[in-house]
This record gives C-alpha cells, structure tokens and sequence, in this order.
C-alpha cells in the first residue's frame, strides 16, 4: 500500500513528437514536447525540413535568376519577398524607379499582405475549432491569386517585382477589377469578424494566451505583428519608408496586451488598412515607365527586338551573362506581412551576388516557441503556433 | 542620437580602442571591431542611452577561403528609438572560437546555430550548439565556398529495404558554371574534358 502511494508521487514527464506531419503545424514543424500531465515544460522546435539551400543556389545564379528563389520563402505572400531584394539591388545599382512601377509595387505588396493575413487569421481559427473561416477566406485568396496571375503569369511564382521596377505593364482592365474587390472586401472582413472577435470560443482559447511582453519581443527579435501586438508601435512601411509609402495614408494598429487574441485582431485591422492603401494605389497611379529605361539593366520590348540590333544584343546579354553589380555590401529591409523581411547582399564585381542572406521575421519567431508555450496546456501549442504566423519556405529557407 | 554621423562620432570616442574603422553606407553604419571586444561593444550599444540598439536583426558570416582570416562575420542591429541601423564585421579563422551573444540577445540562439550549421564557426558558452537546418547526422558546411553545390548525399526511398536510404550524388550530367569573364574560351568542364579524352587517345596509341 505504501509503496503504491509513493509510485504516485513521483513526477512522470512526457516527451510529445508534434508533427512533421501534423495539419497544426502549418507545414513542417518537428516539435518536441515535454509534458508534465498536460503543462507543456518544454519545447525544442526542429526546423530544416524543408531546407532547400536558396542561400547557396543564390550565390550561383546570376542577379535575375535569383528572384525567383524569393517566390519560394513565403510562398503565401510573394512578391513582398521580391520586393527586399529588388530595393537591395536599387540601392547598389543606384537606379531610380519610375513612379508608375513604385505604385504597382506597392499595390501588389499589400495584395501580398491581405493574401497572407486571410490565410493566417482563418487558419488560426481553423486550429482552436471554427471551420468557416477559412472556406470563406479561401474565396477571397482565389480572387487575389488570380489578380497574381493576370499580372504575372502565376498565382503564386510571381518573379514580377525586378531590379527597375516590374517586369510588365498591368493587363488592361485589372485595375477596374482590383478596384472592385476592394469595394466588395471589407464586407468579407466584416462576417469574419461576426465569426470570431466576439466568438466566445474563440476568445476562450486565444485571450491571454502566449503572451509577450514589449521587453521580450524585443530581445526576442520579434517584428511585425508579433512586436505590434506587444504594444510597440514600429512599422517599417512609416519609419523607414520604401517606394512610394510615404505617400500613402495609413494608420498602424497596435495591440494593448500581447496575446494571440490582440495578434489576430492587429492582423484583421491591417488588412482593413491594406484595402485603403490599394484603394489610394489605384486613385494616384500615374501612366509612364514600369521599368527603369536603362538597357544594361532592364531588357529592351519585344518588338524593338525585331528592329533593332542593339537591343537584340542586349536582351542577349541580359539574359545570359546578366549585369554586373559593383562590389558592395547592403541590407535592405521590407514589412513583409509576417514582420521585418531583410535580404544582406555582398556583391563582389561579377554578375553573381557572393552572399545573400535572408533575413525571415518567421525564424526568430518560432525560435521563442520554448518561451511562449511554457506552462501552457497542451491544447494552446496549437493556438501559440497559429498565431505566430510561421510558414516553413521561409524559415527553413 | 539624431544622426548617423553624431552616432559614429559618439561610438568612436567612446570606445576608442575598440573601434578599428568605421564607415557610413547606404544610410547605415558599419563598425569594424576585434572579435575579442564584440561583447562589450554589443554590451555598449544595447544599454547606452543613446545608443540603444535594442534589437539584434541578424548574423551571418561571409567565406572568403583565399584570405587567412577565413570568415568574416557580421551582426546586424535596429535601433527603435532612434530609427537607425548598425552593421558589425569583424574577421576569424576558421579555427577560431568566438564569444556568444545569447546572454544579452536571446534571440542570437539559434542564428549562431545557424552560422555553426552553415560555417562551422564555433561560439564559445553557447547553451545549445547543435545544427539547425540541415538533417539529422548532414556532414559539412553548406554554405562554405568549397562545399559543392550539388552537396554528397542523395536520398531516395528503397522498395526492397522498405526505407529511405542514403546514397552518394549520382549526375547525369555535370553542372554547368558558364564563365562569362571569357565567354569565347568556353567552359573550364569542357576543356579538362577534351583534356582528358586526348590524354586517353594519346595512351591507347602508344
């Protein structure tokens, strides 16, 4: 009798596998878990299954070549990866962008953001138990991947945003169409907030749960909403602006208490936000250039090609040996929507970059996973890890 | 500080010795320091009032196998205050250890895991210093100059074995690196090719 008793006072500890392969784990997150009952100790995330080594086929490839990789990282927000690496190699070059291809950036990084924000807050949802969400925000993706695809050919490889400005004009008749979706948007918004802000299930399962406090976000490295959550009012697109932001008209919200609850309400707001911000792309676009002219950088039109010689050769030569960038050192940074998105870029002379390292907000977020969930149920891993917003393309890179 | 410039005065008297150079580019400074005085200069610039680089962004290292001091590392820092950004280098060898970050920056945990992974470079007190991206038992450093592209291993699942196997790279064909420096004198592959096969004549003959 004794001896039962004593058996059942000692500690048993659980270590947990969650995923590679678990639908939670928004892709593939190797999580192992250390119970104790169901208060989660200790988490040690392994990430690297879906390591591709972009950073050394990079360095292998020549500056045009490279883009596409970057369609690869955050394979839910395209072309705002596109867009650090095409500013870096601005930045270098010293080439000025024309402001018809500043605006279509721009538009095409907030499409970018609401693309990955619908996926997240439904996903989110999706993990604490509301199936609805999703389909309905599945819709509207569908709607903005086919906006992706008229401009550029594809829904989700876009390789649009070049060094120079974007590779093509706007197909005629897509700026009437985006002007409609945002027109019809905010509705959609709006019946996912009847679905879960006020959702007691909802609220059950995110309010103060994986709470960070400013302090730690900010020694956690933390950015975009997860650093906005915490209450800390830092946005990339309004303190260091690129393209045209500086000419938008936008507000930053931010979150009061740091929880998965105020996450997922900053994210809901940005999108609001986004919509204006595409709204006033669209109003002040003005018409000219969507590349910059210079011939050693971007290629000549198709049908200069059939008349002119010199731009036979240059297309040729673009599209072989590539352009030379000087030997220099850069990181450019971009508010992508999962947070500070940065490319470091050493170029040493020749048409391929000697190193570029990508800079994913997603790897310093899972990173402080062991932090946020501890002595938390095992029922919130999933919650904490949707709110993080982490897609494995970038963080496994 | 207000500017970059008042910044890299005020860095440069304050930690005299420490500095070796510092230049301004692309409207962010960089610092070039020895590897032995990193922690108190991180030290300086997080809690120094007007300094105040709460926020470690990244680090990274850069391969230059010619030169002895292998790697160069770098550490990139935001300031939120002040709005600006710093970049430190400094340069090893490939031997060298170097001091951790993870006392003062959390968050440098896993990026030293990450350089250790891809580099090799080892950190000195670092809680943690297993690989990170690469698989479970991946020899080698990836992201090292000499490290092929194409890398050693392949896997592949085994029907008979009824599991995944490791075996060496097999190509079908050899990569191909054009070298666009002297694009008429074609391609190194294709010269120790020809060079080869002539060799071979030349033995068959005799």
């Amino acid at each position: 009798m004794n001896k039962q008793l004593s058996m059942k006072k000692e500690k048993k500890k659980l270590n947990l596998n969650f995923g590679p392969q678990h639908p939670a784990a928004h892709g593939v997150l190797r999580l192992i878990l250390e119970l104790d009952g169901e208060i989660v100790e200790k988490a040690d995330p392994h990430i690297g299954l879906l390591h591709r080594g972009t950073e050394k086929l990079i360095e292998n490839k020549t500056y045009m070549q490279a883009v596409p990789y970057f369609d690869r990282l955050d394979y839910v927000a395209p072309m705002n990866q596109e867009h650090a690496f095409a500013l870096a190699l601005e930045k270098i070059l010293k080439i000025q962008v024309p402001i018809r291809a500043q605006f279509i950036r721009v538009m095409f990084s907030e499409i970018g953001r609401i693309l990955s924000h619908i996926l997240n807050v439904t996903t989110q949802a999706l993990d604490v138990g509301a199936l609805t969400p999703s389909l309905w925000g599945f819709e509207e993706r569908e709607t903005l991947m086919t906006f992706y695809e008229r401009v550029s050919g594809s829904r989700l490889h876009a390789n649009y945003f070049r060094a120079g400005g974007v590779h093509k004009d706007l197909p005629r008749g897509l700026d009437d169409d985006i002007y409609k979706f945002t027109k019809k948007f905010p509705k959609v918004i709006n019946d996912l907030e009847t679905l879960l802000t006020d959702n007691r299930i909802f609220k059950q399962r995110n309010v103060d749960i994986g709470v960070v406090s400013k302090e730690d976000a900010l020694d956690y490295s933390f950015s975009g909403v997860m650093l906005r959550g915490s209450g800390v009012p830092w946005d990339l697109r309004k303190s260091q602006p690129y393209d045209c932001y500086d000419q938008m008209e936008f507000r930053i919200p931010i979150g009061k208490n740091g929880d998965c609850y105020d996450r997922y309400l900053c994210r809901i707001e940005e999108m609001k936000e986004s919509v204006k911000i595409i709204n006033q792309c669209l109003d002040k676009m003005p018409k000219g250039l969507i590349k910059t002219d210079d011939g050693k950088i971007s290629p000549p039109p198709k049908d200069e090609i059939k008349e002119s010689m010199e731009a036979l050769i240059h297309h040729f030569k673009l599209f072989s040996e590539g352009y030379r960038v000087d030997k220099s050192e850069i990181y450019t940074a971009v508010e992508a929507p999962k947070g500070e998105f940065g490319v470091y870029l050493v170029s040493d002379g020749s048409n391929k970059p000697y190193k570029c390292k990508i800079r994913a907000p997603g790897f310093s977020h899972l990173q402080a996973m062991d932090y946020l969930i501890k002595g938390h149920m095992l029922a919130d891993v999933p919650a904490v890890l949707g709110s993080l917003d982490i897609v494995f393309g970038e963080i496994d890179r | 500080m207000d500017t970059l410039k008042n910044l890299e005065k005020k860095i440069n008297s304050e930690l005299t010795t420490k500095i070796n150079g510092s230049r301004i580019e692309y409207n962010q400074l960089f610092l070039n320091i020895d590897s032995e005085d990193l922690l108190d200069v991180v030290l300086f610039l997080k809690t120094n009032k007007d300094t105040k680089f709460r926020q470690l962004i990244d680090i990274t290292a850069t391969d230059y196998p010619e030169n002895t001091k292998r790697f160069k590392m770098t550490y990139l820092f935001l300031s939120h205050e002040f709005n600006q950004r710093i970049i430190i280098n400094y340069l090893i060898n490939e031997n060298e250890i170097v001091s951790t970050l993870t006392k003062i920056f959390p968050s440098s945990n896993w990026m030293e895991r990450e350089v250790f992974d891809m580099y090799g470079v080892k950190f000195k007190d670092h809680p943690d210093l297993r690989r990170i991206l690469t698989d479970y038992g991946f020899e080698g450093h990836p992201l090292r100059k000499d490290f092929p592209l194409t890398g050693h291993n392949e896997v592949r699942y085994s029907e008979d074995k009824k599991k995944v196997v490791y075996e060496n790279v097999k190509l079908e064909q050899n990569y191909r690196n054009f070298d666009y420096e002297s694009p008429w004198e074609g391609t190194k592959y294709i010269n120790e090719q020809t060079t080869i096969n002539e060799k071979r004549k030349e033995k068959t003959k005799s």
